[in-house]
């Protein structure tokens, strides 16, 4: 019959189970997600973000927002009538770090691109509670008042790039002109629109984007890369 | 002290007078006032954010007041400055006392290790406010602090395992399986969780290397399991010390503690895919997690029995101790978590639940009703011990602690049951038109007084733990009993 006493009284025997115990559940759950090729069903329009969209999400990410809103519209009928269509897999395989959240202290922003105008978001980060009075937002109209860093942005790409960001060289070439072009209504955004589809220009001070242009920027284009209403995507391919 | 008699993974012998070993207890005080002193830290953010739920013109607007920052420095400090802290210190002390050993390495590598992870905990907070995170719940120390933490991690499982290793006593007692099933696993899941790749090695901002959907289950993958293994093993293994020792009787079932160990550790790392339910993660892993959540509810509850039945024939002890009290509430309350857990991850319960407040009473009955609390009834033990003082300054603050700090509990909890099936329920209702009936403001606004009771709750948990602090120096001050010193081991009753 087995004995437990075995286990106890070796240290190393019991280190060594332990270890190939905790081991398998992970292993079993992680490991196929980056073999099974359904798991991210590719669609079109999903695209890296442009270089401001890309701070923005850097400054989405210090500021926390994940700890109030989540990123992810879930497959139930009163979710996908509030926020619109569920979100799917390939929508964040550009996310170092997934931003999908586990708390709805405000709403849902899967899909907030598109749904307000610039100049409303600009008024809510500034005092959320000036355009919905109930909000629990704290003030972000400090990002409003400082400059973007934008001497890092290329080394920004590089390291998304490396991760599995698929930028090319052309888009890290013209990093600092698409921020700039992004940030500044007057711009020429002919390029930036053809490298990164449906940028939304931020209405910036034309000068030094602020962190506030680059937030923005990101909140606009977020859930609104694929066109669901295109039968192409009707049936995801492969 | 004689553990050997209380061990159930023991022979039930009457230990011998044996000379007694200079066990390295500095560490293990310098580890009990850390632990104290965050507990205070993490209950006061605590109440400063639940603060700025209810009111949030307290955020300031200030970049490094807002909650957005300061969430994390609540949730690192009450996990790994507060719970931390009590599990090194704790750990420290058991592994010594049952192994009849003293602690692998030495005096330096001791200090090294209580310094140098007070240094991760401090520049982790400070990183916070000053805008520096991952990005990902309970990982949000950026790579640089990772890497120390890691080295930190190191060390601890080589005193840890080093003490083992050169034990005196032939078995290794049951707590000793739990902490070193949390150091081991917390290091697994801390190396898994943070590969990243810095902008530069002058910057602190990194990018995880994994995205999306992998990048999800690996999160949940670590932060399930760092309450699987930081929250729930870790302070298990001081269960199966402090109980015994404080009750005077040995642990209900040995063989109880064999299965429910190994269930449990293998069980846990399964669970993390009930953070995803309905999300993009594919069905296989989010019904897998959920099976296996579900049946996680079994060793819980091994653990809960064994835990709670160890008082049996000492029963009237609760009466008479305080700490032990507290001790014994803490293992109700896992109890009642791990049956909460299992339920809120079936995946119909959790299309309601997830994303509320719920999930925050859940954390926080984990939290505030186990982890705490069988670690204050681990501090009242182990300060008279430590301080070599005859008893506590007073056992009457101890039931006042205990008492503020239940009730305390019970606004929190049912205060974030009511408002999270309240946000759930407003989320999915239909009018008669088939229209949403609420926006998403109102939910908002529906909870406001729910918040209000969950800061009181907060403030009452904060304030029971000042009582602890206020009687933990009292006893510290009071005349010393040297006379205990001289005691050989062995001579001293169980039970004390």
């Amino acid at each position: 019959m087995f004995r437990h006493e075995i286990i106890e009284k070796n240290a190393i025997l019991m280190l060594v189970l332990t270890l190939l115990t905790v081991a398998i559940g992970g292993i079993v759950e992680v490991v196929p997600l980056f073999t099974i090729e359904t798991t991210v069903e590719h669609v079109k329009g999903v695209r890296p973000y442009s270089p401001l969209e890309a701070r923005g999400r850097d400054i989405y990410v210090r500021e926390g927002c994940y700890t109030c809103h989540s990123q992810m519209v879930r497959a139930l009928r009163d979710e996908v009538e509030r926020y619109g269509h569920y979100s799917i897999a390939a929508e964040s395989m550009y996310d170092h770090p997934f931003q999908w959240g586990s708390k709805r202290i405000g709403p849902d922003l899967a899909r907030v691109g598109g749904k307000y105008s610039s100049d409303w978001h600009y008024a809510h980060l500034i005092n959320a509670q000036s355009v919905v009075p109930e909000s629990l937002m704290p003030h972000y109209a400090f990002l409003a008042d400082t400059p973007l860093e934008v001497e890092d942005v290329v080394a920004r790409m590089k390291a998304q790039r490396a991760v599995g960001v698929p930028y090319s060289d052309e888009d890290i070439a013209n990093a600092a002109a698409d921020l700039r072009a992004q940030a500044d209504p007057a711009a020429d955004n002919t390029d930036l629109l053809k490298r990164y589809p449906k940028a939304v220009t931020v209405p910036g001070n034309g000068q030094q984007p602020t962190e506030m242009d680059a937030l923005v920027a990101y909140l606009q284009v977020l859930g609104t890369m694929v066109d669901f209403a295109d039968p192409a995507n009707e049936k995801p391919r492969q | 002290m004689s553990d050997v008699a209380i061990g159930a993974a023991m022979p039930m012998v009457h230990a011998p007078v044996r000379p007694a070993i200079a066990y390295n207890e500095a560490v293990v005080r310098k580890f009990v006032i850390a632990s104290v002193f965050w507990a205070v830290v993490a209950f006061l953010v605590g109440v400063v954010i639940a603060a700025q739920l209810a009111w949030p013109q307290l955020n300031l607007g200030l970049s490094f007041t807002n909650f957005g920052r300061l969430r994390p420095v609540h949730t690192s400090a009450a996990i790994f400055a507060f719970g931390g802290s009590a599990l090194f210190g704790t750990s420290l002390y058991v592994v010594q006392r049952t192994c009849r050993a003293r602690l692998f390495g030495g005096e330096a590598l001791a200090n090294f290790l209580f310094w140098s992870y007070q240094f991760f905990i401090v520049m982790a907070a400070l990183s916070y406010v000053m805008g520096f995170s991952q990005g990902q719940e309970y990982a949000e120390p950026e790579w640089h602090l990772d890497l120390w933490l890691t080295v930190v991690w190191v060390l601890y499982a080589v005193v840890f395992i080093g003490t083992l290793l050169k034990r005196e006593e032939p078995h290794i007692y049951v707590a000793n399986w739990f902490y070193l099933a949390f150091i081991l696993t917390v290091a697994i899941l801390h190396l898994g969780n943070n590969v990243a790749l810095p902008v530069s090695i002058y910057t602190a901002k990194s990018y995880n290397f994994a995205s999306g959907v992998q990048n999800a289950m690996i999160q949940w993958w670590y932060g399930h399991n760092a309450v699987g293994f930081f929250l729930t093993a870790g302070f298990l293994g001081m269960m199966y010390y402090f109980i015994p020792k404080a009750a005077g009787r040995p642990v209900y079932s040995y063989r109880l503690s064999i299965v429910h160990f190994w269930s449990l550790i293998f069980m846990y790392m399964w669970a993390g895919p009930h953070h995803l339910h309905w999300t993009a993660l594919p069905d296989w892993t989010q019904t897998l997690g959920m099976a296996f959540s579900v049946m996680l509810w079994m060793p819980s509850w091994g653990g809960m029995i064994n835990g709670i039945m160890t008082l049996s024939g000492a029963w009237d002890k609760l009466r008479t101790d305080p700490g032990l009290r507290f001790s014994v509430t803490a293992v109700g309350f896992y109890g009642m978590s791990t049956f909460e857990g299992p339920v809120m991850s079936i995946r119909d319960v959790n299309s309601l639940s997830h994303y509320t407040d719920w999930g925050i009473g859940h954390v926080h009955s984990g939290a505030l009703g186990w982890v705490a609390f069988i670690t204050f009834g681990a501090i009242y033990y182990l300060v008279p011990v430590l301080w070599k003082r005859e008893r506590l300054y007073s056992t009457k603050l101890v039931s006042w602690h205990y008492w503020i700090a239940t009730l305390g509990i019970v606004f929190y909890i049912t205060s974030m049951w009511v408002a999270g099936i309240m946000q759930g329920l407003m989320w999915r209702a239909y009018d008669q038109f088939g229209f949403l009936q609420y926006s998403f403001a109102e939910s908002v606004n529906a909870v406001h007084p729910y918040y209000v009771i969950r800061l009181i709750g907060g403030v009452f948990f904060l304030s029971g733990a000042l009582i602890m602090v206020y009687n933990l120096i009292q006893t510290v001050r009071s005349p010393s009993t040297a006379r205990r010193e001289a005691l050989p081991a062995g001579l001293a009753v169980a039970g004390e």
